[in-house]
């Protein structure tokens, strides 16, 4: 899978509208940025890439197959780190990473585990409840998690979320790390100074439409401000 | 098969892990149940002799309704850190996730009815130990046909605002049937002399609900836990 292809994807709940008309590609090493405001269908957006939801309309190709055709295999080639952290609190850091390596079939998941705890930072409390991290440290255990398997998309839902500046600098180089070794990367966030130089391109959602990316060369702010403005009521 | 079977021994050792570690819903459930025969028994034995025929259905109702907090509990955990969905989106077969997630619940009940039934042979005067290995079967197959909806549809439910309320509402009159059979089974195994054919009968029944409701859910799990 090299290339994740929306088109024309929209997604109901009932009479509501979550989405309507988006279509966006993300090819190997390219990072797109989901930037709106609250309820804009970020989350809902990242779900239905996923594979959580399916879209009410229109379709998500990964490669040149839909979620449906691939089953298993497109789930195995996504990593997803969710607003909710997707570990259980009454399990050490190793524990929890040990049941996701098992889950997604890791040859040699101790090394892995390993590996991914030294990642985080966190090998000296790697046999500790995560119930007793701080938000911090539980957000890069998840971000493990998500990357235990070498995924080739990668879902970030808020990612730099109670992350000290040194992990948020940490995560950056890491998801560049990533980008370098081929992986497509969806990120929705609302930390426009840290997205910014990092995306390589950025969807403007607003009530759960795409929005115009003003562009014109200004920073990422600025186009995310004028993108919101330029919005119908 | 045994990449499904794998699945299922990972999730199930997951679930006891937590439960070991918090023991949050074995003590929950055992003490519930305890409570409700111990109310029934207050009001349906009078100066040490019970109502005759009462304890089969003091027993079901005390597995029911722990076996409702059991699954609503279960998968409250699932629902608190967003996990199901990382179940889901793991390339594991889903209907491997809800045997996994069967199991854990079935094990759990199992350990509940290990207090009940001996609770409620002796403030019922039941003759418990007359046929074990019978009542022991009759239970297990209830359980099994009672879990096997509940956990259905207490993965479907986890998402929904009005859960607690909606899964007895869904899942007692589904689970009526296999209720029947439990009570009239463990009826016919404790009468004075028990009645082997009648319990027989009821067994099977409870082995056809069994296949019925296991199959089915095996078949819908996938499609309803992707919204």
């Amino acid at each position: 899978m090299n290339q994740l292809t929306v088109t024309d994807v929209a997604r109901h709940f009932g009479r509501r509208k979550a989405l309507s008309q988006v279509n966006f590609t993300c090819s190997a090493g390219e990072i797109v940025g989901l930037l709106g405001p609250n309820g804009a269908g970020k989350s809902t957006l990242l779900n239905i890439l996923a594979t959580l939801l399916s879209p009410s309309k229109g379709s998500v190709s990964y490669g040149d197959r839909t979620a449906d055709e691939g089953g298993a295999a497109v789930r195995a080639s996504i990593g997803m780190l969710g607003h909710d952290l997707f570990l259980y609190p009454e399990l050490t850091a190793r524990e929890n990473l040990t049941f996701f390596g098992h889950l997604y079939g890791l040859a040699d998941v101790p090394r892995e585990v390993a590996n991914a705890l030294e990642q985080a930072g966190l090998s000296a409390r790697a046999d500790d409840l995560v119930s007793s991290f701080s938000r911090g440290m539980r957000q890069r255990v998840a971000l493990e998690r998500a990357l235990l398997h070498g995924p080739k998309l990668i879902l970030l839902d808020e990612p730099f979320t109670g992350l000290d500046q040194a992990s948020a600098g940490a995560l950056v180089a890491r998801l560049r790390n990533r980008q370098q070794a081929g992986c497509m990367i969806v990120l929705a966030t609302h930390d426009l100074e840290i997205a910014d130089g990092l995306l390589t391109r950025a969807l403007f959602l607003i009530g759960g439409k795409p929005v115009a990316d003003p562009g014109g060369g200004a920073q990422l702010r600025e186009r995310y401000h004028a993108a919101v403005a330029s919005a119908p009521a | 098969m045994r990449a499904f079977l794998r699945i299922v021994w990972i999730v199930v050792k997951k679930d006891v892990t937590v439960e070991v570690r918090s023991l949050e819903l074995l003590s929950t459930t055992i003490f519930f149940a305890i409570t409700v025969v111990l109310m029934f028994s207050f009001g349906l034995v009078v100066e040490g002799r019970a109502v005759q025929d009462v304890a089969p259905a003091i027993l079901w109702i005390a597995i029911a309704f722990a076996g409702t907090l059991a699954l609503g509990r279960t998968f409250e955990r699932e629902r608190q850190n967003d996990t199901l969905r990382a179940l889901l989106l793991a390339p594991a077969d889903r209907p491997a996730i809800y045997v996994g997630k069967l199991t854990g619940i079935l094990l759990l009940l199992a350990l509940v009815e290990s207090v009940l039934v001996p609770l409620v042979g002796l403030l019922f005067n039941a003759p418990i130990f007359a046929q074990p290995v019978r009542l022991a079967l009759t239970l297990v197959a209830g359980t099994i046909g009672f879990c096997a909806v509940g956990t259905l549809f207490a993965a479907m439910l986890v998402r929904a605002r009005s859960r607690d309320v909606l899964l007895p509402i869904m899942l007692y009159p589904m689970t009526v049937p296999v209720m029947i059979a439990g009570v009239r089974g463990t009826a016919a195994l404790l009468q004075p002399t028990p009645d082997l054919a009648i319990a027989q009968f009821w067994m099977a029944l409870l082995g056809f609900f069994d296949v019925v409701f296991v199959t089915l859910a095996l078949w819908t799990f996938d499609p309803v836990m992707t919204d």
